[in-house]
């Protein structure tokens, strides 16, 4: 079975009702007569035996690389990182891709005769992943096995002894990383590349590296020249991934990369109609979206996220590659582009997306009012190659209640930063001169990073960086449906019905405005031209 | 002008009053050459000289003075020309010191206006001050002042001295008047000294004594045995006060008075006429004393005086009615008229026998009550007030109802609260609940306060005498005409409705700091002056934690802990048992804190260390932070980044909160004693809880440096109190109803903290894998 490919529908008097996105619940709204919707490929077809693919990975890496057993040898030091809970969204069903690649690898070291083998969760400014989580990630084995000899930890950017300054790029920025991934003999990343964001070079150097490492390319001005950091050759970000990761190569540590690629088969069975086109949707499927939507309408906010957190995604492995670093992430970012990439001809006005349940910080935990900016302005407003969907002083049309609710033990910084900094401004720029130095240096947020689960007190400024170019670019944003106060709180602009924020949008880009739909679920990405 | 006072000395008492106030700028004024020295009674901490100061120079009386002569030009003045003399009316000798003596032996006129003219002032103290003090004064003056030289001692009484009769009162000695009562002062005097030792007994059996405790606990709630004995104390004190005015009304009641008040002015009148035989005595006898028709300026008033009371709560549509007959007669005087009248005396020559004036305007300008209303609505359906939602508030009908009929009235109302309040102070209330008790209970308050005006003035309001007024006319004509000139004496003058509408009225709404405008008010409210200055200075901060930070109990985190690893089996054995014991557990609590944590922690008995370690990470995320008050630990981490010194005090076991460790500058928790790895189940030494806090908080400011002003408290109930009690400023969290009732008294901020609202509320927490 091949899949259909991805395109762009243009909304006539037969097309139904789209679906939305709205946080924990969804809405079907009728897209003003040839708007344009973006629909992704469907999901690529999976390899049947992810197993036998990983070997064979192992076995013949890409680039400039030996095979995986040929660097292994008795006595060494082997450290393998993985990506943290951030990825994939939601959590995928068990096993988790990264622990069929860890096992393998493990099994690997066995045969060589590696014994010092240590597993790190490479968090960067994350929040530590919960026990459960880690088990999830790297499959109960090798759980059981390393954890209590304390040899499966979690990155701390925050231990000092325990960071290795590499030295600086041809740009002055200071690399430095995890202590024992950069002393090993061989550090083994592996990888889940749900967006072309992910992987290659920045999977060291950000998810290794420290505060004082990040903050060279975490920051509004090299998110502003991001265009989109999406697309990694016009990305600043990226870019400066490439400086710290070649610094890092030239250095001597020896990075064997582990890129996987999934596909979007995001949603098991009982939401279905998720994954279909709206005008294919069968009795089955309008039912339970009535079903779903009615009764989500009358769940309490809270349950209904527990109820969506604990979805389990039955993706599908599209690739498997290993090897060396660049190498390999060439192959990866094909096929992320096979899946999610559609060919759009010029921009739009306007543009609306619907926001779910979930970004990737925010896994069993509440989508508050910061992330909610920094998935649409960030993620999904990056989600193009080429050109911007929407046009320069266009607007950007968000679905989600925007709730002004936080996790006070995974975001506390956010609170703050909502209380404290966006009553101020929303500028960007005069939020970072201004006040990320004393969030990222505070000693109590330092403590919850590094001993519960919070993300680092700067991480919400890296949220509010990431929707920097698009705040650059853009006319105005419409939240639809969020709370109001919430919204203005943002910078946004509150609307309750689409029609609504039409009608306000249709004041800044002018009359008879261009819409076009970035269709979610699942994952899509525009090639704009 | 007023040659006859060029170069005299003037000694006046009850200059902080608000007749001596307006004297005292009056004489400053227009009398260049005469010298004032002012008997003050020194306060606990202020001399003589800085009342002097504080309590009268600093008045907006002087405001007119201070501009004509410019800052130094005022300040020479008072130097050369305002003496302040250490004394007290109220002791024999006036507790003068040799200069004193010297000033009051120099005094060629002393005006006496010391006295106690709060209308609910206590039987013994009206005696000891308006009815001994005027002898008192004057036995000094005459011991004092040589007998060649010329002396005149006058003194301010009332007209209500006349009584609660109709008809006219003449301006002669109270014994010349028909029907008055044949009391002796001094049996007066002797039973009202009797009556305090006897009712200060009363208050002292055991069955009062019982009543006050319980009525102390029902405010308090389990406070702890220090606050409860000092509120006991407290509420016994204000029985004593309470029975001492009742008692003196009664008295005064029984024999044609108002109010002791009327009733010991007029025995003092009495002693006075019995010592006058060397000294030349002048009488003043004021009816009510109102604001100033222009002097020092339209409007002036000093304090809150008789009618204003009744006028704001009138115009706030607290008070329908108020009793009396729309065709008496309300005698009211402005200020500078009796100052006049003091002034006009002073100046005459010394009278050969002891004389009487009235000051008042009913027999000459009468003002009836229905007039007044009139007037009253008038003004306000012009102006009217605002209430906190910025409405106008509605004036009420007048009917003009008598006294009994008010009382009634009033009284069902407040019984009606009363019983509401009880109920509401035993629910557990959150929320726009919260609210409605505030509201309820400062209706209750208002209702208070407008019965007691009743009580207080209904008696006045009944008196129709009619105060004959000639002595002043017949001395003013024999003043030098220029010096008439300048005085305010004549009644006939006054404008009733121009004063009341344009000059009284308006100052009264000023005075009251009414809201006369529909908008909010500007710039930050009370609670966020208060938050700000919070922040500042040099402090020691102490937090409560549970439900004062985070939203759990010693009993919540137990359930967690227990449950956090265990099957959902045992889970449910758990949550039965702790609800099914909760009853038990709820009323230990009420009654001993410190017997509930040590029955409850008993649990932790075996409990394996290593393994709560374990749990420590999970704890933290899933309890402590999503439990908390994110608005609390914020406000913690402002005062540490003020650079206060912050203190988490709890009755919590110690591993608990060493999570949230570094939250603070240092952590107060109890700690649990260890056996081979695991918890002894055991609390030894003395628990952090109730006097324990109070005790504890002033020890750490000391050994930190600080003073107890200097330190801040945050807690959320009325076990706290002994903390919030010792804290320089309080802060109530989320109080109980009690709690808050109590703090709204004080004036203490209340903060409203809840949890961030993304997690579900359970009644037991129950720990579950993350």
């Amino acid at each position: 079975m091949t899949a259909r490919p991805g395109f762009v529908l243009e909304v006539d008097r037969s097309t139904p009702p789209t679906l939305f996105w709205y946080g924990e619940n969804f809405r079907l709204e009728r897209l003003p007569r040839s708007s344009r919707i973006l629909y992704p490929p469907e999901p690529l077809p999976a390899i049947r035996d992810v197993r036998t693919a990983i070997e064979n990975a192992l076995d013949n890496p890409a680039g400039d690389q030996k095979p995986l057993d040929a660097l292994l040898f008795p006595g060494m030091q082997l450290t393998i990182a993985f990506d943290d809970v951030s990825l994939p969204l939601p959590q995928m069903t068990a096993p988790d891709i990264r622990s069929l690649v860890i096992e393998a690898v493990l099994e690997r070291a066995a045969q060589a005769g590696v014994e010092d083998v240590q597993l790190v969760a490479a968090l960067a400014l994350h929040r530590r992943m919960t026990e459960g989580e880690l088990k999830h990630a790297v499959g109960k084995r090798a759980y059981n096995a390393l954890k209590p000899r304390g040899l499966l930890t979690q990155h701390d950017a925050e231990d000092q002894a325990n960071m290795l300054e590499i030295g600086h790029t041809d740009q002055g920025e200071l690399v430095e990383i995890n202590r024992r991934a950069a002393e090993s003999d061989l550090l083994v990343y592996v990888n889940i590349n749900l967006v072309s964001m992910d992987g290659g070079h920045k999977s060291v150097a950000t998810g290794l590296a420290s505060y004082a490492s990040i903050r060279h390319h975490h920051n509004v001005k090299t998110m502003v020249q991001s265009r989109s950091f999406m697309d990694r050759h016009s990305s600043e970000l990226h870019s400066s991934n490439w400086r710290m990761g070649r610094l890092i190569k030239d250095a001597g540590i020896k990075i064997f990369q582990i890129e996987t690629t999934l596909n979007t088969n995001t949603f098991p069975d009982s939401f279905r109609f998720l994954q279909r086109r709206e005008w294919e949707w069968d009795l089955r499927d309008r039912a339970s979206f009535v079903a779903a939507n009615g009764a989500l309408a009358k769940t309490p906010p809270a349950l209904a996220r527990q109820i969506f957190h604990s979805i389990r995604s039955p993706y599908g492995v599209t690739g498997v590659n290993a090897g060396e670093v660049e190498a390999v992430h060439d192959l990866t970012l094909a096929k992320v582009f096979e899946q999610q990439l559609v060919r759009v001809e010029g921009q739009t006005d306007i543009l609306t997306m619907g926001l779910p349940f979930v970004g990737p910080y925010n896994v069993n935990s509440i989508m508050n009012p910061i992330l909610v900016y920094c998935l649409s302005l960030g993620y999904f407003f990056n989600m193009y190659r080429h050109k911007p969907l929407v046009r320069k002083g266009g607007v950007v049309i968000i679905s989600h209640p925007t709730r002004p609710e936080f996790d006070p033990a995974f975001h506390p910084s956010y609170i703050d930063f909502y209380e404290q900094v966006l009553t101020e401004t929303t500028d960007p720029l005069i939020i970072e001169q201004k006040y990320e130095e004393t969030f990222a240096r505070d000693p109590w947020y330092i403590h919850l990073y590094r001993t519960g689960n919070a993300y680092h007190g700067v991480h919400p400024f890296y949220m509010w960086y990431w929707g920097a170019h698009a705040l650059d670019h853009l006319g105005g944003v419409i939240v639809m449906g969020g709370d109001p106060k919430t919204v203005r709180r943002l910078g946004f602009k509150p609307a309750s019905t689409l029609n609504d924020a039409l009608e306000m949008a249709g004041s800044i880009v002018g009359a008879n405005p261009t819409v076009t739909h970035l269709h979610s679920p699942p994952l899509v990405m525009a090639d704009v031209y | 002008m007023f040659d006859v006072l060029k170069g005299k000395t003037v000694f006046v008492t009850g200059g902080t009053g608000f007749l001596g106030t307006a004297f005292i700028e009056s004489a400053l004024r227009k009398l260049p050459d005469t010298r004032l020295a002012v008997l003050i009674r020194p306060g606990r901490n202020a001399s003589a000289a800085k009342r002097l100061e504080r309590d009268i120079l600093r008045n907006s009386c002087f405001d007119r003075l201070r501009s004509e002569l410019g800052a130094d030009g005022f300040r020479d003045t008072v130097r050369n020309r305002l003496l302040p003399v250490a004394g007290d009316v109220s002791i024999d000798g006036l507790g003068l010191d040799e200069a004193g003596r010297e000033l009051l032996a120099e005094a060629d006129v002393v005006i006496h206006s010391a006295a106690t003219v709060s209308f609910d002032a206590t039987l013994d103290q009206a005696v000891e001050i308006n009815l001994l003090g005027p002898g008192r004064v004057l036995s000094t003056y005459r011991e004092l002042r040589s007998a060649t030289l010329s002396a005149h001692f006058v003194s301010v009484s009332t007209a209500y001295v006349a009584g609660s009769r109709k008809g006219d009162a003449a301006e002669t000695s109270l014994s010349r008047q028909p029907h008055y009562p044949r009391v002796s002062w001094k049996d007066e005097v002797t039973s009202a000294r009797e009556l305090r030792r006897l009712v200060e007994q009363r208050s002292r059996e055991a069955k009062r004594l019982l009543h006050f405790r319980s009525a102390a606990e029902e405010e308090l709630g389990p406070a702890g045995v220090a606050l409860l004995a000092e509120r006991t104390e407290r509420l016994r004190l204000d029985w004593v006060k309470s029975e001492m005015v009742s008692l003196g009304r009664a008295r005064a009641q029984s024999l044609g008075w108002p109010d002791a008040y009327a009733m010991t002015k007029a025995l003092g009148e009495q002693a006075l006429e019995e010592l006058a035989a060397t000294i030349p005595v002048s009488v003043i006898r004021p009816s009510i004393i109102e604001s100033a028709v222009s002097e020092p300026y339209p409007g002036w008033i000093r304090g809150f005086r008789m009618a204003e009371p009744i006028i704001i709560s009138f115009a706030r549509g607290l008070l329908k009615d108020f009793p009396g007959a729309a065709e008496a007669v309300i005698d009211v005087i402005p200020v500078d008229y009796v100052v006049g009248a003091l002034l006009a005396v002073a100046a005459s020559p010394p009278p050969p026998e002891i004389t009487f004036y009235h000051s008042a305007s009913g027999s000459l300008n009468p003002l009836r009550y229905s007039k007044l209303v009139t007037l009253v609505r008038k003004y306000f359906s012009d102006h009217p007030l605002y209430d906190d939602r910025g409405s106008a508030i509605k004036i009420p009908e007048w009917t003009y109802p008598g006294r009994g009929e008010v009382e009634s009235k009033l009284n069902r109302s407040k019984e009606l609260l009363r019983a509401l309040n009880r109920l509401m102070t035993r629910l557990p209330l959150r929320g726009t609940l919260l609210d409605y008790q505030d509201r309820l209970a400062e209706t209750r308050v208002t209702l208070e306060r407008a019965q007691s005006y009743v009580e207080l003035y209904g008696a006045y309001a009944e008196c129709e005498a009619n105060y004959l007024f000639s002595n002043l006319l017949r001395i003013t004509a024999n003043l030098d005409p220029a010096d008439r000139q300048l005085l305010s004496v004549d009644p006939r003058e006054i404008d009733w409705e121009r004063f009341i509408l344009e000059t009284h009225l308006p100052s009264v709404v000023e005075h009251a700091r009414a809201k006369t405008s529909p908008t909010r008010q500007r710039g930050e409210s009370r609670e966020d002056r208060l938050r700000r200055s919070l922040l500042t200075g040099r402090r020691i901060v102490v937090f409560d934690l549970e439900n004062t930070l985070i939203a759990a109990n010693v009993v919540d985190s137990f359930a967690w802990l227990a449950t956090e690893r265990s099957s959902p089996g045992r889970k449910g054995i758990i949550a039965t048992t702790l609800l099914a014991e909760a009853p038990k557990l709820l009323s230990l609590d009420a009654r001993d804190r410190s017997d509930f944590l040590r029955y409850f922690y008993r649990r932790y008995r075996g409990a394996d260390i290593a393994e709560l370690e374990d749990q420590s990470t999970r704890f933290m995320t899933a309890f402590l932070l999503r439990k908390s008050f994110p608005k609390g630990l914020a406000r913690v981490r402002a005062h540490r980044a003020a650079g206060h010194y912050t203190v988490l005090v709890t009755g919590a076991l110690s591993f608990i909160v060493e999570p949230i460790a570094p939250l603070f500058d240092e952590i107060v928790a109890l700690e649990m004693p260890q056996d081979e790895g695991r918890l002894t189940g055991e609390i030894r030494g003395a628990l952090p809880i109730g006097e324990a806090r109070a005790d504890l908080l002033r020890q750490l400011a000391r050994s930190h440096g600080y003073g107890e002003e200097d330190s801040i408290a945050y807690a959320d109930s009325t076990s706290d109190l002994p903390l919030l009690e010792a804290a320089g400023v309080a802060v109530a969290v989320n109080p109980d109803p009690r709690l808050r009732q109590l703090a709204r008294r004080r004036g203490w901020l209340i903060e409203e903290w809840s949890r961030s609202p993304g997690y579900p509320s359970l009644f037991l927490p129950l720990g579950s894998q993350l």
